[in-house]
């Protein structure tokens, strides 16, 4: 076996002595129930959603144990495509499934075995949040999310029935302001490099999701007219860069931020007063007592989406406690706690459960909260009377603009990316 | 017979270098050689695969980016080491020659190390509040009416890497200029009294040449650091600005580990030229 599983045969033959060898020509219900609490999945992925609360609530609900390994997204994209044998549930976003399905380390899982399948978000399916929406540029999920069949190498256009990863956690991104300091308001991505801003802006320094942060200011500012956001040509990256480039050497940018930490204490010392962030980061500078405004803007949302995949080499009793594990998560407990954090599920409908009324509304209606909304672990949130950033579920995921992408130039851009930063 | 002995005597003394030769492989050549190997193979977006190719090395010097970051690396590394020397050698000539009991100067010295107590992340972070738009400060300055407007360059700039790296390393000047010119012979400077030199003479003329040793040890130290840094630019600048360390720290992040490597073949190639430089002025084995 190419890969030492978790000393199922060796524990159990200690163990059990020859009624494990017996189990494994004669395979009894009764042993394979009993050896669930032996089975250890190796889940790794980025901090969003590796969470210890998870793992712990799949030990009390599921029996097996659960292994977290939380990565930043580049560590991420390496370890699924380099070492496959160091995983079994890879937590990916889908951008790095495109990069990382052609080299076969994951595989394919099938939808019927999927009991939430039907109810999963239009958007993991057929693109569509909605039956009328318009799909977005970029690395849409539901263009990675199917292959042909259980060896498909290749992304098909449609459900199909094998999935490449089970959508578990996706939001939408805009630029975060500090209305206290900018006094009036924000309405467009073009925003960014206003010199009215100069030197008080900031974006972050992660090429793949910068470089979308930046073509939704260009096009906004009506400089460049892309054919596909997500899937640049060399000249249309060329410009992008020469926009930006010419806005950093006149001062535009305080700062570049590459981790979490960085964007909330740009923000929180008033050292930034508009710049790219995430929405917890949003969140950790409003617990500080700081104003704070995730802005929606016109021209919509530039959005991420990530989800579970399965180490190709994971089969058997593995394969089947990794699938009960995705069922879990789509049954609603996780999708609550994630929900509750700003994030949303894949099938909001469950989490409902698991959530309260007021938070329900607070987060997915886009309601007024009844009363204060706090986070999973206790920090408060928001309060009452206090609505959510952008509105609800459909007001936010049904103005995607573009989704995090990897495009065919990639290289190229990496590049380019580099020498913006060195100049 | 006479072979024997003197055969043992060429085995032992292989004997006796060998641990030390056997350490310096594995660790230091070996990576070295590695590195130097791999810069020549070739990178996918997710892989690296052995390759017997020019392009990191072609990529490298046909960017006009390189050049400037290179050039950026030569003038932190010109500006830090200017002014920790410059520091370093009035902090030791302090405490070499004005603090005249040895206890004094031990504990003063002492004193000198105590910011390395801390590690050197949290001194080079804990600049960021101090100089920050409403750090401490621009507001002390403002509240003393020097300034109207906050002073923008304190941080992110320059100014706030290079401030970040004096603090870092002026230590390292400190010790070996303090270590040599304790060892200065005092007769030499009443000597130099006596024939009627006066103070800065002395200086010019007896301590600073033989002090040579120790300000050039001072200066591989702050240069090799500077040059290899990329932490310190990096938070300092806010990611605005470049250097090689950083280039190298880019191109890992994004799993380009051959052109990585070809950068760090070349960054060692500099350094040991600017150290190389640097041995041709002074003998640093002679005073050992």
């Amino acid at each position: 076996m190419a890969k030492p599983k978790v000393g199922y045969t060796r524990r159990s033959l200690l163990k059990a002595g020859g009624a494990a060898v017996a189990a494994t020509t004669l395979p009894a219900p009764m042993l394979w129930a009993q050896d669930t609490k032996d089975i250890v999945l190796r889940q790794f992925g980025t901090g969003v959603s590796n969470l210890n609360d998870v793992a712990k609530k799949v030990k009390e609900d599921l029996g097996f144990t659960l292994e977290m390994t939380a990565l930043d997204s580049d560590s991420v994209t390496q370890r699924a495509a380099t070492q496959p044998d160091s995983f079994d549930i890879a937590d990916i976003e889908y951008w790095i499934c495109k990069k990382v399905w052609p080299t076969g380390n994951l595989q394919a899982m099938d939808t019927s075995k999927i009991a939430n399948y039907d109810k999963i978000v239009g958007i993991f399916r057929s693109g569509k949040l909605t039956p009328d929406s318009e799909i977005a540029q970029g690395t849409a999920p539901h263009t990675v999310g199917f292959v042909d069949g259980p060896g498909g190498t290749s992304f098909a256009d449609e459900e199909t029935g094998w999935m490449t990863l089970i959508p578990t956690i996706y939001n939408a991104d805009t630029l975060g302001i500090r209305p206290d300091l900018i006094g009036r308001p924000i309405e467009t991505w073009a925003e960014l490099l206003n010199p009215e801003f100069k030197g008080k802006a900031s974006i972050l320094d992660i090429s793949s999701i910068g470089i979308m942060d930046m073509a939704m200011v260009c096009e906004a500012m009506g400089e460049i007219q892309y054919g596909d956001k997500g899937n640049m040509t060399r000249d249309e990256i060329d410009k992008t860069m020469a926009i930006f480039t010419e806005a950093k050497q006149n001062g535009q940018f305080r700062a570049f931020w590459k981790t979490f930490d960085e964007s909330v204490n740009l923000m929180a010392s008033g050292e930034v007063v508009i710049q790219s962030m995430w929405s917890p980061a949003i969140t950790a500078v409003k617990s500080r007592g700081i104003p704070c405004v995730y802005q929606p803007l016109k021209e919509g949302y530039r959005s991420w989406g990530g989800g579970i995949g399965l180490s190709s080499s994971l089969s058997g009793m593995e394969l089947d406690a990794a699938y009960d594990y995705i069922n879990w998560y789509l049954s609603g407990w996780v999708g609550g706690y994630l929900m509750r954090q700003g994030y949303y599920s894949a099938v909001p409908e469950t989490s409902k459960d698991f959530m309260t009324e007021n938070e329900w509304g607070y987060w997915f209606e886009g309601k007024e909260a009844t009363d204060v909304i706090t986070s999973p672990t206790g920090d408060k949130l928001a309060e009452a009377g206090e609505v959510r950033d952008g509105g609800s579920f459909y007001d936010r995921m049904g103005s995607v603009a573009c989704w995090n992408a990897v495009m065919d130039e990639n290289q190229y851009m990496v590049r380019k990316w580099n020498e913006f930063i060195a100049a | 017979m006479a072979a024997t002995p003197l055969k043992n005597r060429h085995v032992l003394g292989w004997l006796m270098a060998l641990p030390l030769s056997v350490v310096l492989l594995a660790f230091l050549i070996a990576p070295i050689v590695m590195i130097a190997i791999v810069s020549f193979w070739g990178a996918t977006e997710f892989s690296i695969y052995p390759a017997f190719q020019f392009d990191n090395y072609e990529f490298l010097f046909g960017s006009p980016v390189t050049y400037k970051v290179f050039g950026a690396t030569l003038k932190y590394a010109l500006i830090t080491w200017a002014l920790t020397l410059a520091i370093g050698f009035t902090v030791a000539y302090f405490l070499a020659f004005h603090v005249r009991s040895l206890t004094m100067q031990i504990a003063l010295f002492l004193v000198c190390t105590i910011p390395f107590w801390t590690s050197n992340i949290i001194r080079m972070i804990s600049w960021i509040p101090f100089l920050g738009r409403n750090g401490i400060a621009n507001q002390t300055l403002i509240s003393w009416g020097v300034i109207d407007e906050p002073l923008e360059w304190l941080l992110y700039s320059d100014f706030s890497v290079i401030l970040a790296f004096v603090h870092l390393y002026t230590l390292f000047m400190v010790v070996p200029i303090f270590n040599t010119m304790m060892r200065i012979d005092k007769s030499l400077l009443e000597a130099a009294r006596d024939n009627g030199a006066n103070g800065f003479q002395t200086l010019v003329h007896v301590i600073l040449p033989l002090t040579k040793p120790g300000i050039m040890i001072g200066t591989i130290f702050v240069v090799t650091l500077v040059m290899g840094d990329f932490i310190t630019v990096r938070f300092m600048s806010g990611s605005q600005r470049a250097n090689v360390g950083r280039l190298i720290s880019n191109d890992i992040a994004l799993l380009q580990y051959p052109s990585a490597a070809a950068t760090a073949v070349v960054l060692l190639c500099t350094v040991l030229i600017v150290i190389a430089i640097l041995l041709r002025f002074v003998n640093i084995r002679k005073e050992l």
